[in-house]
């Protein structure tokens, strides 16, 4: 039992299952008389829908419906929303847009769904699709956010004019910011594009409605990371159905980072045909639907101008962002660039003053909501750019204008909402310092300059704010929904606790990690049998996963739930021992009365709840208890990430030779678990950085990186092994001091590696405000010789669009059946 | 229509499918064997990598039929009798998995690539031989640690019993 102690490196409960092929994700269920779904999408980004006509696709073989937006409208089914209100500077509300789970009269990216063929088989549903006629008149596309505020640009909703969703703004007066920086004595002004990207979990998205007509139930099997949201939002604003007639279950999931959050159409059609049909529909993405519906990640704009004293400490911060959100506004899509974004724009520096404003726009593309980080890379970005620029233009070294500016006592009140309640930010820089060897980087230098390569070195300070919630707080600033979470444990007659945590997992480990609450020798060092992530959300709540939250806020509620469950049994204990109450400890799985030899084994406890025998007076049977619990801030993840690279002038590829990670999470639970998370989290950052990046032709609005051939995913032999360190500060904000490690490898990795690059070549386009050009041609020249083993980068925007669509021999190693 | 007949883990197994349909989706509807997965359309993502005549192949890049009479393994069918292989073990160990989803695939290509490669296996070596698979969740790092480590161990075994 000791082995399955807090802090301990406890290998994964779930993993056996999933190694032997036994883990049983959405697209492997089937259920009697399923049918499958394939979804008819527009071709075109911006085209009114002027007809569709099904009648030679309903004659083809296996076909049993072809189902449009009409008769969805017809049937009731309501428009999807975004949960987060956000008013503009003017006070107005923002324009939302209407979006429609299939298309009625106008179709506003490539992709958007406008019907649903239902067949005997996947193959028949797609055959018959090709039958469907569908006519458009097409009308003029914008992609990019920049020219979607142009005058004259095509408008995408009609309430919207010029596109704008809302003019927000944060901090401090806009007036007071521009004298700071006008009294200041260095400004360093830059122009910062945080490339727009595709989350790509490896399991495509996936569901499975089922209409039982017998009892009038909806059951929804969906690859949700929010299963209760997912039923909430279904049956309040969707109208599928009343939440007692609607079961929605998340079995498996492929991994979400962020895309799994939102209720997208096809569950909902999904649900909405199995009743209009009356078989089981299953819809399953391919992975250019993937690429082509699931919610991107990024894509802002921003003019930065930061102000220095003449001691080169931090004046001011001036910010000013445009957030492309795509051609409708997904379910926190308004959230991510406002107050998951601005409110972290002090990053690890007392920053006096800081004025943050925020224009998001419309465009003819996917819909743009939270991507791992989601607002925090693209402050922690900013931010990090913006200090190496300064560094420089100062003649400091990047370490010691961040030692300059670095906040050192606590709590800190930021002039952006956030209260930070702990840290050490400066221990965080040491560590990652000493790890990299910093201090020898100059040698490393000259060696390989040697070989003719040039090296460089960059480092990133980033801040996130995790555990989202309070929920009086986010609810005062627009949040449709409360952030708590909820837990519900049992004491069972023989001895073991079991229970439900409200929330669920999609690849992280969860019922690994909630064990050792129960386990742990120190705390309680009880037997447990599985305290399961939500799958189902039926007779329990949670809010769902995003932002690092089931640590900090889920697991806080299953102690909370402990904790009543154990209250329990020690009324029951001292009534048996006949003691006082105030004197039963619970130790070694025992509970004994302190000072005395006098003691009870849980189970023995566990079993008088259930038979009631000898309780105490007015007592209920049983040792079942249910918390929600609500924190009273958010946590404060910070650390400090420093990336070596070397490119190679005659080719033009960079490679990581190393990458250090020091982070400060809190308390950690299971240290192998967060590492991955981090491990994994910068493999995504690296991908920002040096591959990923969706692109659309600027003319036709048509997705040009829609297959893995396309959109160049990190691999195996673009990362080096990571070099990872901790030192953290428990968080005062939760029972645990856990401060939640989901995102902090993809908030701080892209900045340390960007600052790299200038290190090696020379001062990049980065240091002047230009617009991004497409590219640092010198360096950027193909590879002569050889496979590209990684893009040559020295630009913002990863040119993955133009990665190779044939790739070398190499990548097909075990694909070749023939050989 | 086409009548497929393999050796499935060691059974032998029979299905008839559309003469379009690709081995990946032969094993996952017609066998029933769910482990192998499906996450792309190009033959980049290494999810449904299965062992035909004991070489490691992307089953999406096979029609059902062009496998018929070959001896398949799948993730399922990989440890035997046994209770784990020492790869999906070192995977446990070393937390060489998240999700799950790739998994598989990448269990199935490790196995191959220690085959191929015998004892004399290396991390630069394991990162290239990686390269049809990818991974979301890890960063590679612990994949890689768990296939050097499998390795090693399965070159111990190896050398014990000779």
């Amino acid at each position: 039992m000791g082995i399955e102690g807090i802090g301990a490196r406890v290998a994964r409960k779930e993993d056996k299952r999933f190694l032997t092929g036994k883990g049983r994700y959405t697209d492997d269920m089937v259920v009697p008389g399923m049918k499958y779904a394939f979804f008819i999408r527009s071709p075109h980004a911006y085209a009114k829908l002027i007809s569709i006509d099904a009648n030679a696709a309903l004659e083809m073989p296996g076909v049993i419906a072809v189902l449009d937006g009409k008769q969805l409208q017809a049937d009731g089914i309501g428009n999807l929303i975004c949960g987060w209100m956000i008013h503009s500077k003017d006070g107005s509300p923002m324009n939302m847009g209407p979006w429609r789970p299939l298309a009625v009269d106008t179709v506003r990216y490539v992709g958007d769904a406008v019907a649903v063929v239902i067949a005997d088989t996947l193959g028949e549903a797609r055959d018959a699709a090709e039958a469907v006629a569908v006519e458009y008149e097409t009308l003029d596309a914008v992609t990019e956010a920049v020219d979607a505020l142009k005058p004259g640009a095509p408008q995408v909703h009609d309430n919207a004019p010029g596109n704008l969703i809302f003019d927000w703004a944060l901090g401090n007066p806009e007036a007071e910011v521009d004298a700071a920086i006008s009294a200041s004595a260095h400004v360093t002004e830059i122009e910062i594009h945080n490339n727009r990207l595709s989350p790509n979990p490896m399991e495509p998205r996936a569901a499975l409605g089922i209409y039982d007509s017998a009892e009038d139930h909806y059951t929804c099997y969906t690859t949700s990371q929010n299963p209760h949201v997912a039923r909430l939002v279904m049956s309040a604003f969707y109208n599928v159905a009343p939440e007692n007639k609607l079961r929605v279950i998340a079995p498996d999931v492929g991994g979400g980072f962020g895309s799994k959050i939102y209720i997208y159409p096809e569950e909902i059609v999904c649900l909405w045909a199995s009743k209009k049909t009356g078989v089981p529909v299953k819809w399953t993405a391919d992975r250019t639907e993937a690429f082509m519906t699931d919610a991107h990640g990024r894509d802002h704009i921003s003019k930065v101008k930061m102000a220095f004293d003449a001691d080169h400490r931090i004046t001011a911060l001036k910010v000013d962002t445009i957030a492309n959100l795509g051609a409708y506004m997904s379910l926190f899509s308004s959230a991510v660039p406002t107050y998951l974004y601005a409110t972290l724009l002090s990053g690890q520096y007392a920053i006096p003053a800081i004025n943050a404003n925020v224009r998001t726009v419309y465009t003819n593309t996917v819909p743009v909501d939270a991507y791992r980080g989601a607002g925090r890379p693209e402050a922690t970005y900013l931010l990090e750019r913006t200090m190496e620029t300064a560094a420089r233009e100062l003649g400091l070294s990047p370490a010691e204008l961040r030692r300059i500016n670095f906040i050192r006592s606590f709590p800190y009140q930021t002039p952006v909402i956030m209260n930070y309640d702990a840290g050490d930010y400066e221990a965080s820089l040491n560590a990652a310092m000493d790890a990299a060897d910093w201090a020898g980087f100059a040698a490393r230098r000259t060696e390989a300059e040697g070989r003719g390569k040039k090296r460089g070195i960059g480092m990133s300070c980033y801040i996130e704010a995790c555990g989202i919630a309070p929920s009086a707080a986010v609810g005062s600033l627009g949040a449709g929904v409360g952030l708590w979470e909820s837990a519900e444990m049992r004491g069972n007659a023989g001895g073991t606790i079991e229970g439900v945590a409200g929330s669920p997992s999609h690849g992280q480990g969860h019922q690994t990690t909630f064990a050792p609450l129960v386990a742990d020798p120190l705390r309680r060092g009880l037997d447990h049998g599985p305290i399961a992530p939500t799958a189902t959300p039926q007779g329990h709540k949670g809010m769902g996963d995003p932002g690092s939250r089931s640590g900090a806020v889920g697991m806080s509620a299953i102690v909370k739930a402990l904790d009543k469950v154990e209250a329990k049994a020690k009324k029951i204990a001292a009534h048996l021992m006949e003691a006082d109450e105030s004197d039963i400890v619970i130790e070694g799985g025992e509970l004994k009365v302190a000072g005395t030899d006098k003691s009870l084994p849980w189970f023995q406890v566990a079993l008088a709840a259930y038979t009631a025998h000898n309780l105490p007076a007015g007592m209920e049977p049983g040792l079942k208890e249910g918390a929600f619990y609500d924190p009273a801030n958010f946590t404060f993840p910070a650390g400090c990430y420093i990336c070596e690279v070397e490119i190679d002038p005659e080719t033009g590829t960079t490679k990581i030779v190393q990458f250090v990670a020091a982070d400060d999470f809190g308390n950690i639970i299971n240290p192998m678990i967060v590492e991955g998370q981090v491990h994994g989290g910068i493999a995504q950052g690296v991908g920002q950085a040096l591959l990923e990046g969706v692109h659309y032709d600027k003319d036709t609005g048509q997705l040009l990186t829609a297959s893995f051939m396309d959109y160049a995913m990190p691999r195996a032999d673009d990362l080096p092994s990571f070099k990872l360190s901790h030192q953290n500060t428990p968080c005062p904000s939760n029972p645990l001091g856990i401060k939640g490690c989901g995102e902090a490898g993809a908030i701080g990795s892209p900045p340390a590696l960007m600052d790299a690059l200038p290190h090696a070549i020379g001062p990049n386009h980065l240091t002047t405000p230009a617009p991004p050009p497409e590219g640092g041609e010198e360096l950027n020249a193909p590879p002569r010789g050889g496979r590209p083993r990684m893009r040559p980068i020295i630009i913002a925007r990863p040119p993955s669009a133009r990665r190779p669509a044939c790739l070398p021999a190499e990548r097909r190693r075990n694909t070749s059946p023939a050989a | 229509m086409a009548k497929v007949t393999l050796t499935v883990n060691g059974r032998k197994m029979s299905g008839d499918c559309e003469d379009r349909t690709l081995l990946v989706h032969f094993i996952r509807e017609k066998l029933g064997l769910t482990g192998t997965h499906v996450g792309c359309d190009t033959s980049q993502c290494g999810a449904c990598v299965v062992h035909l005549d004991g070489k490691s192949v992307k089953s999406c890049s096979i029609l059902a039929v062009q496998a018929s009479g070959s001896t398949l393994t799948t993730i399922e069918g990989l440890a035997g009798q046994g209770d784990m292989h020492p790869v999906q073990a070192a995977f446990k160990t070393h937390h060489g998995l998240q999700c799950g989803f790739c998994t598989p695939g990448v269990v199935m290509a490790a196995v191959d690539m220690i085959n191929r490669h015998g004892g004399a296996l290396d991390e630069e070596t394991v990162r290239s031989e990686l390269d049809g698979n990818i991974c979301r969740c890890t960063g590679y790092h612990n994949i890689v640690k768990a296939i050097l480590a499998a390795n090693a161990e399965m070159s111990a075994s190896r050398q014990a019993a000779e």
